[in-house]
Order: C-alpha cells, then structure tokens, then sequence
C-alpha cells in the first residue's frame, strides 16, 4: 500500500506567489531602479539543488548569541532602551513546524542607529550594542530572543523618508529554495503606512504578517514587553498517499 | 485525495538593506566577540574529497556599478555529487565539507568562496545535470533575493545536456551563468540588468 505517487504529489516546494512578495522594480523605493532584473524570472521547478540545504549544527551557537542586550555589551551593563522579548514559530505553507532552522537577526539601536561602517545617522551608538544575534528553532519550530525597541530612522530615498522601528530576519528552512529575508514590524505603529520599502508590498494582508503583534500576558513582570512574529517558509507538497508517518 | 491546499501564506520578503552585514557578517561590522567567525566565511574544515577551486562572482547593477553592498550565498554538491543532508542522530554535525558560503561584496563587487567543485547531480528529468553551484544574492534595492546558478565553462559537453541551462530559450543567455577559467579560479560576472542580464530563476 506504500509509495503511490499522486499526480503533482512530489515533494516539490509549492511555487512562490511572486504578486504576494514585492515585485523586483519599485520605484518609490529609489535603489531598486538599477537592481531590479528587467527579463522576467525564469520559472522552473526546484532540483535537488535547491530542494536541500545548509544545515548548522547546535553547537555552534553560544548562551548570549539570543540576547542583544548583553551579547555585545562592553562594560558588562545592559543596552539601552525598552526591553522586550520577540518570539514566534517557524512554520511551512502547511502550518508544519520548521524545527532545527537557523534564524538570525538584526537592527539598529533605540536611536535607531545602526553600528555600520555606511551608517551616517547623527543619534548616537550605544556602546553596549552591537544589534545581532541569531537563534536554532526547536523540535516545536519556536525561537526567540531579548534584545531593545529599534528606534525609527530617517533615510535619504526622496529626501526625508523615515523607517518604521523593524527588525530584520533571515530564515534558512531545510531548502535552499526557502531561504529568506523579511522584516518584522511592530503592531501599531503609524510609521509603518509612511514607509516605501514597506509599500513594495502591494497587498495589505501581507503587511499585516510583517507585524509583529503585542503579547500582553507573556510580558515579563518589571522587565520586558514580549512581542509574537510567526514566519512561514515555503511549504512541499505531499509526497505519499498511504503508510505515512502522521503529519508526513 | 488530493494534496490540501496550502493554509497560510509565506512570509513576504523585504529587502535586505544597507546594514545587512550586521546580521550575516557581524565581524567585519566591528561587532566581535558574539560569533567567533562569520557564518559561512569558511566551507572546508580539514581533508575533504575533490578538486580545490576558488570561485569569484563580481556583482554589477544596471548602470554598470558594483554590487559593493551585497552579499551572496552559494550552495553546492560536494565532489562526488551529494549534498550535506541533516545530521542523523549521534553523526558529525559538523561536516568537512559545508557546501555553503557567504561572502560580504567588496567595494569592487567581487566575493571569492573557496571551495571544491562540484561533482554531477541528477536533474528532474533523471539525467545528471551539469556540475554547478546556486547562487542568492541579497542587497540594498533587492526586495526578494535573487536565485541564479553557476556552471563551469570546462563542462561544456555536460552543460550542453543540463535540464536548466537547456531551459533558457535564449541560448546567448546561456552563457550569463557560465563561470570562465583562470588557474583554479572560475569566474563569474553577474549583471542584474542591461545586454548582460544574468538569467534569474524562480525555483
């Protein structure tokens, strides 16, 4: 009864809704103009080039690697600014857990000053922060990380431009083909309906799943605020109809 | 029974921006001490199988400028053609051969990723395809990372018989993803827009 393959039933990732993600040349986001491919994508399938990926053991991460407000900190005192946790689950276009995936992450400070060498704004660096750090999802998909409210940032772009207060995530998944950069946004924030690169996204639903949203009751007594941002990666098609292991 | 249809949407993408090495290359940032080496500087630990390359992709936008803030990723087979699956329980997590890189562009555009080269994988179709290596590249200006591929120009005999370069109708374009030989370095010149254009893929 094992190993009937339905028609379509491959495993292959399910095909991207490119009219969901931004497209390529968004002119009001100005850097796009010369960056933005003009031939149209080449649509295929994914190989078994694209369907594995890189996998990274759990030994490479250390205990502070999920704190920003202490894993770059110099005198041994907290970053500055409105602490909070963010946390969320991994998951596949099938709602499946994504266990075992990298996920790293990065923002400015509470000034909303980045520590880069191009960065030009005039608020000031916290010199105990350093604004990465990265996370293993566990055997749930789950993550999270401490760290401090990224301040908004001015940008030059048409001039006075301001970037809502984000954070940005790469997520590996376990296929190449699902690799990902996003930014999470914070719920409630008017900046958010003012932003260009956040207007390269057409529909508004999918806005709203870069928002991260207020968790009240998993808030930290005299400590945190604590904020949810579920990410999903592409997700396979089904690959056998009968004898599998629930969930597939 | 058909498979169900897919009940959440995936995460949109938004652009990497300009401070991207902060969260994939934190110590060229000057933000040491938190990860001893950047994820992915370094793809062979000790003896590994196969031929010792170096692979150079130089980055160009649209009017010809280098792509000095990005970054680029690549994964491959090892030399005889497998890939680095996830570590079963109690085996080496940390293989010899990663098959993943990440290199920051320069200010000239370029990234060198020492690697091996890749032996032959099977393509859709059963057939092996042609060695080769994926690329991604992310960027300020680029909303949604770009997928391409690398094939070596001393393949020419397996890159005439590849299931995916075979899919470019355009077989001028064909030669956008090959990688010229100089010693044991192969290099590749991306173009992201004009009479060069790079053949990008939605896979």
């Amino acid at each position: 009864m094992s190993g009937i393959i339905l028609p379509g039933a491959d495993g292959m990732l399910f095909q991207r809704d490119r009219d969901w993600h931004p497209k390529a040349d968004t002119p009001g986001y100005k850097s796009t103009t010369f960056r933005a491919p003009r031939h149209s994508l080449l649509s295929l399938g994914p190989t078994q080039s694209e369907m594995t990926g890189p996998t990274f053991g759990h030994e490479k991460l250390g205990p502070l690697d999920n704190d920003l407000i202490r894993n770059f900190s110099q005198d041994g005192t907290d970053a500055i600014g409105q602490r909070m946790i963010v946390y969320g689950q991994v998951l596949d276009e099938n709602a499946r857990p994504v266990p075992n995936t990298l996920v790293e992450y990065w923002q400015a400070n509470a000034g909303g000053r980045y520590r880069h060498k191009k960065e030009g704004y005039v608020a000031a660096l916290d010199p105990n922060f350093g604004g990465f750090g990265r996370s293993i999802t566990d055997e749930n998909g789950f993550y999270h990380f401490r760290t401090i409210k990224p301040g908004a940032y001015p940008w030059p772009n048409t001039g006075n431009d301001w970037r809502p207060a984000h954070i940005h995530f790469s997520v590996f998944g376990h296929a190449f083909a699902q690799r990902l950069i996003t930014q999470m946004y914070f719920e409630g924030d008017p900046m958010i309906w003012q932003c260009p690169i956040v207007a390269t996204i057409n529909d508004k639903a999918a806005i709203d799943q870069l928002t991260a949203r207020l968790d009240r009751l998993n808030t930290t007594p005299m400590d945190a605020l604590c904020y949810r941002f579920d990410i999903v990666l592409r997700g396979r098609r089904s690959t056998m109809f009968e004898n599998r292991k629930e969930g597939n | 029974m058909l498979h169900p249809t897919p009940t959440l949407k995936e995460t949109p993408s938004q652009t990497a921006g300009p401070y991207v090495h902060i969260g994939m290359t934190p110590n060229i940032c000057g933000i040491t001490g938190v990860i001893a080496e950047d994820l992915g500087k370094t793809m062979i630990h000790g003896d590994v199988e196969g031929e010792r390359i170096k692979v150079a992709v130089h980055v160009f936008d649209g009017a010809g400028v280098p792509l000095f803030d990005g970054i680029v990723e690549i994964w491959q087979a090892d030399a005889s053609g497998n890939f680095v699956g996830p570590a079963a329980p109690g085996s080496n997590p940390a293989p010899a051969f990663t098959g993943w890189g990440r290199q920051p562009l320069s200010e000239a555009g370029a990234a060198t990723f020492e690697t091996v080269k890749p032996g032959r994988v099977p393509g859709p179709d059963g057939k092996l395809m042609a060695p080769h290596i994926a690329l991604w590249i992310v960027a300020r200006g680029i909303n949604i990372g770009l997928q391409t591929r690398l094939y070596f120009e001393d393949e020419a005999e397996a890159n005439a018989e590849d299931f995916v370069l075979n899919k470019i109708m355009d077989k001028r374009r064909r030669e956008t993803l090959i990688a010229r030989k100089d010693g044991s370095t192969y290099r590749l010149d991306i173009h992201l827009q004009g009479d060069k254009e790079t053949v990008f893929f939605d896979m």
